[in-house]
């Protein structure tokens, strides 16, 4: 057992957190912000240009560097706040097309978004909010030698962006059988994205209506009805890849909440000597280690295979879910009035956290799913 | 990263899994079946595993250790629990009395004292809180009188767990008084059995006593007993500490899984596993514990490299002493009041004992000032 990154992946981070420094201060994050899409294409190609793009896709697909290289870089991003897809593609839209695409689909697809030409995500809730398999109640029937999907799709990330979206849909039945995937490509006709105001505006929600939308009979991915099993486990890499963006996030509010108790004055002392506030942020220690723990294996597990990847996943979000959200919240109280302010960074954090808390199952779904794997 | 176990790693689990399942005593001793006959058979119990070369794991090999890596250390506790076998007696030499001689002892005292402690031949304590002294250490009254070849020791101890049964003491005394109350300390092994050592059980809100006070009256020591240097005592009891909480976090990791599964058990025999509300305190338990468990394996893996465990070892200490009581407490309440009759379905006593988690061997307090100030890098509140 070496539960540890490697020396490249070490290097790795460290370069990926000097170039976010750079290409993504809190400037530029504020920028995007207000930006339309919170998407700056710019800034994509240096991402790509440096392989983000490419990593967790298979060499055969033009891909480069493994999954665990990926929980890396977007641990950087979380703590960078990276605005933009780059989740929604690499974290939603590449796992659904590795578990469920055809060779021609990934063929296409993964091939582009490697090379940094496209961008991808994965539209599964809808009006119900629900992260299992009877929430999908979008319909796809066959007609005209292909598809035709009806129904609505909503808190999609970054969809305006997605040059290919995986879109699951009911074929028959209920629950878990009967559920298909279907890869879109562009904006058909009949397909409408309406972004959401958000409240974590670094990372953009839409309601994307299916109207009549009809779709070629390759679009299907895999075989009819029996997608969620594979849809199931490209939510696990996802849960996996969202939890290290969050820890990367909180790690920073850690960071920045500590340097603050320790130069902010008061009484004559730095806050930090009173252990009303040291205690706070020795909690936030703890929140922020034991996170990264359940994240790191939950990553390696979803990697490896493991016979408890499932699982391992759920407790990851279960954990990290509540974990953020406090750790933000705190970072918040410890920096005092200043951290209630729009110009002081801590609310994108905190408002980062609650976005990611509610993304892919929050804690009490995850620990129901745990309580079912513990036979209770 | 990688979790799988190697081929040789992979061996010695069926091995110790083996084993386990043909040697494990068929009872659990617990503490409520009278101390005498819980204290002899938990003894000759790791005795029987110290003889099959599983104690001491990481020790080395010419003191009685098996010379093996944490790695093996791990995958043995991991059987432990699969194998829901009893923890052996010699819990305090076994986390801090032999990891402490290794760092500090000579080769004679090696050679004297490691042996006997991983055959629980000799069971060892802890002596370091007083009553005027508790989480702030320094301010040990108990003290040791250079008289040429020995120390005469005179003062009292306290909370001392297993003192009624050890053979050893880990005594910090006062030598000499200095200005900073951390240098003038010396470590030394105290023999139990000298003249002039008085334990008295100490009756604990369970109604056991598991504790002790120890009362030193001239009681002589052999300068042979000091362990390191004469007056930096302070150094050798933080080494202790980092060990009580390090390795010994490791254990509290196992542990806390049992706890997690024998609570779910408990529910689940009661009727309580469809309550949604106790599935998600279940569930949330269960995720701590192995979140507990995964923080160990890191700071494992950090130790491979750097030797000693880091003050992370804190974590998981401050971590199972809050999770513990939480989940006695909800095994209590499944219960309703069912919970409190009688032996209560044996959480009753946990329940009670639970209390004593978040105060023993570093109070929550200390070891949220500990990593306040060691791993945020605060400053000192004192």
């Amino acid at each position: 057992m070496d539960f540890a990154f490697s020396e490249e992946q070490e290097m790795l981070r460290r370069s990926a957190r000097d170039f976010l420094a750079k290409e993504c201060s809190p400037k530029v994050v504020r920028k995007l912000m207000d930006e339309s899409d919170a998407y700056d294409p710019a800034l994509w190609s240096k991402i790509a240009g440096l392989g983000w793009t490419a990593l967790g896709i298979p060499e055969e697909y033009g891909g480069v560097g493994s999954f665990l290289d990926l929980i890396v870089v977007l641990e950087e991003a979380g703590r960078a706040l990276l605005p933009g897809p780059y989740f929604a593609t690499m974290g939603l839209g590449v796992p659904a097309l590795i578990e469920a695409g055809t060779e021609a689909q990934k063929k296409s697809a993964l091939g582009a978004i490697a090379s940094g030409d496209a961008r991808a995500t994965l539209a599964f809730t809808e009006p119900s909010a629900r992260w299992d398999a009877s929430g999908v109640a979008l319909t796809a029937k066959p007609g005209g030698g292909g598809w035709q999907l009806d129904g609505v799709k909503l808190f999609v990330p970054d969809a305006q962006n997605a040059d290919y979206m995986v879109v699951a849909a009911r074929t028959r039945g209920e629950g878990e059988d009967g559920i298909s995937l279907f890869l879109v490509e562009g904006k058909p006709k009949g397909m409408s994205v309406h972004q959401l105001q958000t409240l974590d505006m670094t990372r953009r929600w839409s309601e994307v209506r299916f109207d009549g939308v009809e779709l070629n009979a390759d679009s299907l991915m895999g075989a009819p009805h029996k997608a969620w099993p594979a849809l199931r486990r490209a939510l696990e890499w996802a849960t996996a890849a969202l939890c290290a963006e969050m820890i990367g996030g909180a790690q920073k509010v850690l960071e920045t909440s500590t340097d603050y108790a320790k130069t902010r004055h008061q009484f004559g002392k730095p806050i930090g000597i009173y252990q009303a506030v040291s205690h706070k942020l020795a909690d936030m220690l703890v929140l922020s280690e034991s996170g990264r723990s359940a994240t790191y294996y939950a990553a390696w597990a979803v990697d490896a295979d493991a016979p408890d990847r499932s699982l391992a996943s759920s407790m990851a979000k279960a954990y990290v879910s509540d974990a953020y959200r406090k750790v933000a919240g705190d970072g918040i109280q410890v920096h005092g009035g200043i951290g209630f302010t729009w110009e002081h960074d801590m609310h994108l954090y905190f408002k980062r956290a609650k976005a990611s808390e509610v993304t892919l199952g929050d804690a009490t779904y995850h620990r129901e799913l745990v309580a079912q794997a513990l036979d209770l | 990263m990688d979790f799988e176990l190697s081929e040789p790693e992979k061996k010695f689990r069926d091995e110790v899994r083996a084993w386990l399942k043909a040697n494990k005593p068929r009872e659990n001793g617990s503490a409520e079946e009278g101390q005498k006959v819980f204290i002899e058979s938990r003894r000759a119990w790791q005795k029987k595993l110290y003889e099959a070369g599983y104690v001491g794991i990481t020790w080395p090999k010419e003191y009685g250790g098996r010379g093996a890596g944490f790695m093996e250390q791990l995958i043995f506790n991991d059987e432990m629990i699969v194998a829901q076998a009893p923890e052996p007696i010699n819990v305090i030499g076994l986390g801090m009395g032999g990891p402490v001689v290794i760092t500090h002892g000579t080769d004679q005292q090696k050679k004297r004292y490691l042996a006997p402690l991983l055959s629980a031949e000799e069971i060892w304590c802890q002596g370091f809180s007083e009553p005027n002294a508790g989480s702030d250490l320094s301010g040990v009254q108990t003290r040791a009188e250079d008289k040429g070849d020995h120390y005469l020791v005179n003062g009292q101890k306290v909370w001392t767990t297993l003192a009624h049964v050890a053979k050893w003491c880990m005594l910090v005394a006062r030598e000499r008084k200095e200005a900073n109350p951390r240098d003038g300390l010396t470590y030394l092994l105290v023999d139990m059995e000298s003249p002039g050592v008085e334990v008295r059980p100490l009756v604990q809100i369970t109604g056991d006593a598991e504790f002790n006070e120890i009362f030193f009256k001239d009681v002589k020591v052999p300068k042979s007993q000091i362990l390191g240097e004469a007056g930096n005592g302070w150094a050798v009891a933080m080494t202790t500490l980092l060990h009580e909480r390090g390795t010994l976090g490791m254990a509290l990791a196992t542990r806390a899984q049992i706890t997690a599964a024998e609570l779910a058990d408990h529910a689940r025999k009661l009727g309580r596993g469809s309550d949604p509300l106790v599935r998600q305190k279940i569930a949330m338990y269960t995720i701590e514990a192995r979140a507990l468990q995964l923080n160990g394996y890191r700071a494992v893996t950090a130790m491979k490299r750097n030797g000693i465990p880091g003050p992370e070892g804190s974590i998981l200490k401050l971590m199972w002493s809050e999770l513990n009581q939480r989940m006695a407490e909800t095994a209590v309440d499944v219960a309703g009041p069912a919970g409190q009759v009688g032996d209560g379905g044996g959480w009753k006593y946990q329940f009670l004992r639970s209390r004593a988690n978040t105060i023993e061997a570093g109070t929550s307090e200390v070891l949220r000032n500990i990593l306040a100030e060691r791993v945020l890098g605060l400053p000192r509140s004192r």
